[in-house]
């Protein structure tokens, strides 16, 4: 940031409002969120399920059935989400 | 059928035992049978705000050792009729808490009270968990600051895994959102963080906001709960006592607009 914009920011009083920055940092680190409210998977998941599906059955022959996607956590502190894909590949589908 | 309410929060300093004391002593102004816990071994603090530190000769550690009965250890509230106040011990170790003596202690109370209020202790460690173990509903109370509110999350996350309604897989604890220490005019100029923002971000409903005044300071200073006194945190907290036993009250005190005559004679 240069003087000016550090002056002009001053002069507008935009340096008190943190509130926004308070949110934005805040959305990183809530953690638990997500176990309470959104039980359900996300409303993405079929479709990307479906795509997924598309480009691998593009140079393997796999069944839908064949094919598993989850989205959650490891245990119930674990920070981060998983994707997990999980493919049966057909005996003749190998080369 | 009596319900058991724990005041948590994770974070210290954001208004637990403020909260306990007010909310119950507003329960019993209703009418309601109620007793208020400290589960703060240690670091009693619950018989100041209310006022009845030198009264206290028998502590919740004493009723689970066996040393005193429950009607020995149980304080009268000098300002409610129907309040009842047991001390936390504040010589021994934090330890001396168990959840078979806890649950031993609830059982009985619930004979004879409505409302059970467990004023928990700041952190997750194990007197918070027997503060929340057997909890039918929670008040979260959260400062519009980034560490109590992620403080808070925390205390959620741990409720729904650890609470003895979870581990029974029983219907989770009812939680509801406490805002303390709010600002409206502050929060407008958005210096600091919004009532919704909060909401938005720890998704429980909302039982009220209490905002920012210095007749906190002015009740624990004289040991009378705010409640009793004439100012906007004695209404919201009544207006929160209001929401809890199902009555539609509209929430107050989260706009910065101020009122003509508040105005003229400032806001005291």
């Amino acid at each position: 940031m240069s003087l000016i914009d550090g002056l002009l920011e001053y002069l507008r009083g935009d340096e008190k409002k943190s509130a926004a920055k308070a949110k934005e940092r805040l959305q990183f680190v809530l953690v638990h969120k997500r176990d309470r409210r959104d039980v359900a998977p996300p409303d993405y998941l079929p479709a990307l399920q479906e795509e997924l599906l598309a480009v691998i059955a593009k140079y393997i022959p796999v069944d839908r059935s064949a094919m598993k996607v989850h989205l959650g956590k490891r245990d119930e502190y674990d920070e981060f989400d998983v994707l997990e894909l999980n493919i049966t590949l057909p005996e003749t589908g190998r080369n | 059928m009596s319900k058991i309410i724990v005041v948590t929060s994770g974070k210290g300093g954001v208004g637990k035992t403020t909260t306990s004391a007010n909310f119950s002593s507003g329960l019993a102004l209703r009418g309601q049978k109620t007793v208020v816990i400290d589960f703060d071994v240690g670091l009693r603090n619950l018989d100041l705000i209310m006022g009845c530190e030198r009264r206290v000769v028998y502590d919740i550690i004493d009723v689970i050792n066996g040393e005193a009965t429950l009607h020995q250890a149980l304080i009268k509230d000098k300002n409610c009729e129907h309040l009842y106040i047991l001390a936390a011990s504040q010589t021994r170790d934090k330890d001396a808490l168990n959840l078979e003596g806890v649950e031993r202690i609830l059982n009985e109370l619930r004979e004879s009270f409505d409302y059970i209020i467990c004023d928990s202790p700041a952190g997750i460690e194990s007197g918070a968990f027997m503060a929340m173990y057997f909890a039918d509903h929670a008040l979260v109370v959260t400062n519009p600051e980034v560490s109590s509110v992620r403080d808070s999350d925390r205390i959620l996350g741990i409720m729904a895994a650890k609470s003895k309604r979870a581990v029974e897989g029983r219907a989770p604890i009812e939680e509801h959102l406490l805002i303390t220490r709010y600002n409206p005019k502050r929060a407008e100029a958005e210096e600091m963080l919004k009532v919704e923002d909060i909401e938005d971000m720890l998704r429980i409903p909302l039982i009220g906001v209490i905002p920012e005044s210095e007749s906190v300071l002015f009740a624990s200073n004289s040991g009378i709960p705010a409640i009793h006194q004439k100012s906007d945190v004695a209404e919201a907290y009544k207006d929160v006592v209001s929401r809890f036993i199902g009555e539609a009250v509209p929430m107050r005190f989260v706009s910065g607009k101020v009122g003509f005559l508040k105005r003229l004679f400032g806001d005291r």
